[in-house]
């Protein structure tokens, strides 16, 4: 393509410098707007940052799955917001039907009960966690792996095919029913306010103005995702099968001449991704208590939004690029408006690709054999 | 007989790569693969490894039919391949690429053994055991290759053109190591464009032409068979 032919905006992203311009003054008039809000109010604005963590963490555990198994098989795995949806969903059942989350109470009534919660809650998550990964096993084998050899696009329209499939089998009156459900806790909610030290507030009361407020929900969403964080960089890490999830990430021949058996490597891949969004599907219910059929379409794309940003394939990347997706949604339907907050989102979405396509921490794609 | 390959015919689409190979290796022997760019000799070891699948014919090694056994399977056997071009794991470290060499072995004190022998072999490897795949030199990548390939214990060493792109110098080097690792007691199939190194090592050799084998036999009697030497040894 000769310059002629490009438009004046490929010319701008050409031209290095005024591509870094740009960056550079979009940086400070982000930076610039933030910062006036943080002086306006800090309080307000220390509020919106403490929201952003806790979605933004949210996003990260959803932006893994996606992240890994495009590492793996070059698939943007478009059915994975609707693994997180079913893992809500799964959660919804076992607290609200079965009781799940009693049953260390039940079982062991010596217990603290303080114990006996975070145990029940943690069964949940776990539960949710292993029907998503078996839920995932199942798509990859029936959805994915007869795909393996075909033209990346097939595999592509075939993942939008199963989220479409997942969403509207969930529709289903006996099913998920197309209807908002009120989702229960599997523990009650309890509130602090942060006002020259942690108070706690009273249900029903109201946190007396220009005071930050904070629940366990956020600790709960904190600690149990950097649990899975450190648990999932010691697989990638230092297990056996973490290497050659690498490995067969890097080269799938050799790897298969090495003695791997890639087909299960892959489907452990789709597993792991799978139990961090089905773990993410628990706490978005706890945090936003509803659930519904569609309810893993939009975080779902935002995740993906945020694997972009963080350079897809790249797993620090992915942690990196939702908590930035986290921050700059909440700051946006904070002082803008709410709709904005997609907006924003999508924005990022087309500012990365235009600038940089290979997101935050990402390289060039190197053409495989 | 520990390998034997029957009249092996693969293709690539319509191209027919493989065009009814035969040939067989004995327990304790290097045998030498030999022929120009294009001739097949990579497609042959990769449908011995399992990741081609032979339009007809059959692979046996140790008397079994392995002609479609899963890759995994056939390293489990005993057979592993040390690929054209060495293809590293650039993004893991040399002891990660190592250990992926070890993937079907279970026994840890084995595979500590192993390493060591491995390291013996090639001390250059152990200095590096840190660094990433991808930032060795190239003939420190060669020897990677193959210390990861025998990280497997295998039986049958598959080694295809390990002088590829090496100094002379280097080139020696690797050819000492191979006869050294056949010394203690590891078969080896051996492919290669440089034809004189190859004959200089191997017991027996075979030459392929597009598909075809042409010529078999001791490699003494090939180093000194003029059409040998003309086609590849550079001779007038
Ligand atoms: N993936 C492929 N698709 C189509 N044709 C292929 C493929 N791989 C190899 N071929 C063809 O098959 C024939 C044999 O190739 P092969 O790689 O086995 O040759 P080789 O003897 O290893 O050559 P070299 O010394 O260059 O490595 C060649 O004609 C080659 O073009
Ligand atoms: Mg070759």
């Amino acid at each position: 393509m000769n310059n002629e032919q490009l438009t004046l905006l490929q010319r701008i992203i050409k031209g290095k410098w005024i591509g870094k311009g740009f960056l550079a003054l979009l940086a400070l008039a982000v930076i610039w707007w933030v910062g006036g809000k943080a002086l306006q109010s800090p309080p307000l604005f220390f509020q919106q940052i403490i929201n952003g963590i806790q979605l933004g963490f949210v996003y990260a555990l959803i932006a893994l799955g996606y992240t890994m198994v495009y590492g793996i098989v070059r698939l943007i795995n478009f059915a994975h917001g609707d693994v997180f949806m079913f893992g809500a969903f799964v959660s919804f059942f076992s607290v609200s039907q079965f009781q799940l989350h009693l049953w260390p109470i039940k079982a062991l009534p010596s217990l603290p009960p303080a114990l006996g919660i975070v145990i029940g809650t943690l069964s949940v998550i776990l539960l949710s966690m292993v029907s998503c990964a078996i839920l995932a096993m199942t798509i990859e084998r029936i959805a994915y792996k007869p795909l393996r050899d075909a033209p990346r696009i097939s595999a592509l329209i075939t993942a939008i095919g199963v989220s479409f499939f997942l969403e509207y089998f969930g529709a289903l009156p006996f099913v998920f029913t197309p209807n908002f459900i009120t989702y229960k806790r599997p523990f009650d909610i309890v509130t602090w306010y942060i006002q020259g030290g942690i108070h706690r507030l009273e249900a029903g009361a109201e946190a007396p103005p220009g005071s930050v407020i904070f629940s366990n929900v956020l600790i709960i969403i904190i600690v149990v995702s950097i649990l899975l964080l450190v648990g999932l960089n010691y697989i990638v890490r230092q297990t056996k099968i973490g290497k050659a999830m690498r490995a067969t990430a890097y080269d799938k021949p050799t790897s298969r001449l090495m003695g791997i058996n890639v087909d299960g490597v892959i489907s452990t891949t789709f597993a792991i991704g799978a139990s961090l969004a089905g773990a993410a599907g628990v706490l978005y219910a706890t945090a936003y208590p509803q659930v519904v059929f569609w309810m893993g379409i939009i975080p779902g794309l935002k995740a993906f939004v945020a694997a972009v940003l963080g350079g897809i394939g790249s797993i620090p990347g992915a942690f990196v690029g939702a908590l930035i997706m986290g921050q700059a949604e909440v700051l946006s339907a904070g002082y803008i408006s709410t709709p904005m907050r997609d907006a924003v989102a999508f924005t990022i979405l087309i500012l990365v690709l235009l600038i940089r396509p290979t997101g935050i921490f990402g390289e060039p794609e190197r053409e495989k054999a | 007989m520990l390998l034997e390959v029957k009249d092996l015919n693969v293709y690539y689409g319509a191209i027919h790569a493989l065009q009814g190979i035969s040939f067989y290796l004995n327990e304790g022997e290097i045998v030498t693969l030999i022929g120009a760019n294009g001739a097949g000799k990579s497609t042959t070891l990769n449908t011995i490894s399992g990741i081609l699948r032979p339009r007809s014919g059959q692979v046996f090694f140790e008397g079994k039919d392995i002609t479609f056994t899963p890759a995994e399977e056939i390293v489990r056997l005993g057979v592993c391949q040390s690929p054209e071009g060495r293809k590293i794991f650039a993004t893991l470290t040399v002891m990660e690429n190592l250990e992926m060499g070890a993937y079907t072995q279970n026994n840890k004190e084995e595979i500590q053994k192993n390493l060591e022998r491995v390291f013996r072999s090639f001390p250059r490897l152990k200095e590096r055991q840190n660094q990433l795949g991808g930032t060795l030199s190239g003939g420190e990548q060669q020897m990677l290759a193959i210390g990861r390939a025998l990280m497997s214990r295998p039986r049958l060493l598959l080694l295809d053109e390990p002088s590829m792109g090496l100094s002379p110098i280097l080139v020696e080097e690797i050819f000492n190591i191979i006869q050294e690792i056949n010394a203690q007691g590891t078969s080896i199939l051996l492919v290669e464009q440089n034809a004189q190194m190859a004959l200089s090592v191997a017991h027996r050799g075979y030459v392929l032409e597009t598909g075809k084998i042409v010529l078999e036999g001791d490699s003494n009697d090939l180093l000194h068979n003029p059409m040998v030497a003309k086609a590849y040894l550079g001779a007038h």
